[in-house]
């Protein structure tokens, strides 16, 4: 009896671990839960739509792909150990994680192993720390921000500007990204406000910028605090233009803050309403399958996925480390690599170059003002 | 000054709503002994009720709050006292205290797991309009908040003193056994604070998740500060959980415009510290005895 039962054991084994064994893994780690849970869900969703496509043209190699997905609880630590987790359980690649404050701590675990990462993050510090195997999948602040602060002093005629930005990795990077450039571009600071994160009552942060007498407000908080200050923006009676870096007008953050996310405008890597067909239909793609509206972090997500096939094609094996090297000064067109939806480029430090958007929501849906070329 | 005025606004109207949850933890204390650290889930949990009664089964927003009203009375207020606190009471104040953490950790990451991590919309109950007062932006919701929040409190306070079951419930937490002794059914009188502070429970959650929108981590905040506002105020008076709740919310809000707004969060811990060395029975609170 326990011979048989020892042998059935052993071939249920055998025959789970089989198809594992044959598939390339690869490593989703991202915020499924904690402040950057809307972000994370969306980057998650695209990344696996991405290789359930993939793999229904074939796979990579011809081999499937198989999705591991790991939580980061949108805790540096954790996210840490989930990479190493991965790493363990032999994934070739990283897709994530999307806040910044984790992907500075977990992105040294994968340097130390050889593994490329995809990251969906945009502080500038995580290009500029000389890792060769960490990859943007939308460009960081330090490239959005110029172009933005560009449009506000051109087109928009700003000169005194008040700052409201989230005192984490992500938004410490943003700010400072946007101090410089206002700097640069002569804009007067005249207040200048941090909150903490996943904070909830921003009436204090709204005072003190409306009775800053600023021409505009830079807005560079999470999805989730994006909301909760517009609505409190809204209800304090604030007119003056409203202006965010990629999240503050994200469609997550339009759902949560209603009518209160109408006027809000900004500058955004990527958005499902720009006028690009590839990229509607993509986004066509994902509302049917997971029945909501992507934003930016899920369009992320996707082109990580087909950049890698992509990348591991050219490369001819999932060799980890001849990937790192390949994506360095590589360019992708479109018209040739469809997955990436637009023409994308990676430079020595892994930064992205991408044309971009300056958009207003309006009636709940952002509205393309602006097409900003790639720097 | 009508800078000040906007930030008393903002403050009172967050305050009144801490004061709601913090009211609930010194009724709970008088009346059973319970420490509920779970108050935090508690005021989080009847949102989620009220987005399935939207969402899910298609009610209009009125209803679906009666709905959510309903059954927290039925999980927060009876379910709890059956199933958690008579059964731990006896073990001590302790064993229950953990008992309650647990429970909140239960509460919060089953709503993860059934409606998901990420923030909800919530609808507002009160219009959006703003009105402009001596420079102040005076909105409607946060006028509607402190004075829903006033007529809850003050309406138990007018209960408690003014009627039979409420002196009843008053002698109940003074002292049970002569409580009964004179005919008073003590276990009774102990459901209804439970039932009250589900029902308080339900009322600072419809309130407040228009504003923090409707997810599971926001017990977290939310019991802490109600703790804290229930200690500064007097954890054995009504009336001091209702000061504690609105001084907390304006000076919050005062340190977040006029000191640090990095540093707003550690403002309450410190009013916390100062009251407990000066003033350990708190602001309003009494030393001995204690009443509803």
């Amino acid at each position: 009896m326990i011979k048989k039962l020892l042998s059935a054991t052993a071939m249920v084994l055998a025959l789970g671990a089989a198809p594992a064994l044959a598939d390339l893994k690869v490593g989703s780690i991202v915020e499924l839960s904690g402040p950057g849970a809307a972000a994370g869900t969306n980057f998650r969703d695209g990344v696996k739509m991405g290789f359930e496509e993939i793999n229904a043209e074939g796979g990579i190699l011809k081999e499937p792909v198989s999705v591991i997905e790991y939580d980061s609880q949108t805790d540096p630590q954790v996210s840490r150990a989930m990479v190493q987790k991965a790493i363990d359980d032999e994934v070739y690649a990283i897709m994530g994680t999307v806040f910044s404050s984790s992907t500075v701590v977990n992105m040294i675990v994968a340097k130390q192993y050889g593994i490329p990462q995809f990251t969906g993050s945009e502080a500038p510090s995580i290009t500029a720390k000389g890792n060769p195997y960490i990859f943007r999948t939308a460009f960081g602040s330090q490239k959005g921000v110029p172009k933005m602060v560009k449009y506000m002093v051109e087109k928009m005629g700003v000169k005194k500007v008040g700052v409201a930005w989230a005192n984490t990795e992500f938004g410490k990077g943003g700010h400072q990204a946007f101090i410089d450039e206002a700097a640069k571009a002569g804009l007067e600071i005249v207040v200048d406000v941090p909150s903490e994160q996943a904070q909830a009552d921003f009436s204090a942060d709204v005072l003190k910028l409306k009775n800053s007498g600023a021409d505009a407000f830079f807005v560079y908080y999470t999805e989730e605090e994006s909301a909760r200050f517009l609505r409190e923006a809204r209800k304090q009676g604030i007119e003056k233009p409203l202006i965010g870096e990629t999240t503050l007008i994200g469609h997550k953050v339009i759902e949560l803050a209603g009518d209160a996310a109408n006027g809000a405008m900004g500058h955004v890597g990527l958005t499902p309403d720009a006028d690009v067909p590839a990229l509607k239909d993509m986004v066509e793609r994902f509302k049917t399958k997971f029945k909501y509206t992507p934003d930016h972090n899920a369009i992320k997500g996707y082109t990580a996925a087909w950049t890698l096939k992509y990348v591991t094609e050219m490369v001819g094996s999932p060799d980890s480390k001849a990937i790192a090297e390949k994506m360095h000064g590589l360019t992708l067109k479109a018209a040739e690599y469809p997955g990436v939806l637009m023409d994308v480029s990676w430079d020595e430090t892994g930064e992205m170059s991408r044309e971009s958007f300056f958009v207003k929501v309006e009636n709940g849906k952002q509205v393309v003002e602006a097409i900003l070329p790639p720097n | 000054m009508a800078e000040l005025l906007q930030i008393l606004i903002s403050g009172l109207a967050a305050g009144s709503i801490y004061a709601l949850a913090a009211v609930g933890f010194t009724l709970l204390w008088q009346a059973s002994q319970t420490i509920n650290f779970a108050q935090g889930e508690f005021v989080m949990l009847p949102a989620f009720f009220v987005l399935i009664g939207m969402t899910m089964l298609g009610l209009p927003m009125w209803t679906s709050v009666i709905l959510a009203l309903v059954l927290s009375l039925l999980i927060l207020g009876v379910a709890f006292k059956r199933l958690i606190v008579e059964p731990m009471l006896p073990h001590g104040t302790l064993p229950l205290v953990i008992a309650t953490i647990a429970l909140g950790l239960l509460m919060k990451e089953s709503v993860k797991e059934f409606y998901g991590a990420t923030a909800q919309p919530f609808p507002a109950i009160f219009p959006q309009d703003v009105y402009h007062i001596a420079g102040a932006s005076v909105s409607v919701q946060d006028i509607g908040n402190l004075v829903v929040s006033m007529l809850a409190i003050g309406g138990l306070q007018l209960f408690l003193s003014r009627t039979r079951t409420g002196r009843c419930m008053q002698a109940s937490a003074q002292n049970p056994a002569v409580a009964e002794i004179l005919g008073v059914n003590v276990k009774r009188m102990v459901l209804y604070t439970f039932l009250i502070n589900a029902t308080l429970a339900t009322i600072a959650s419809v309130l407040i998740s228009p504003i923090y929108l409707a997810k599971f981590s926001n017990g977290e905040t939310l019991g802490l500060v109600a703790f804290i506002a229930a200690i500064v105020g007097g954890f054995n008076q009504i009336r001091g959980a209702l000061v504690g709740g609105l001084l907390i919310g304006v000076i919050d809000n005062l340190s977040a415009v006029y000191i640090s707004a990095q540093y707003r969060s550690a403002m309450p811990l410190i009013l916390l510290i100062v009251i407990i060395l000066l003033r350990p029975q708190g602001l309003l609170g009494t030393p001995e005895g204690r009443t509803v």
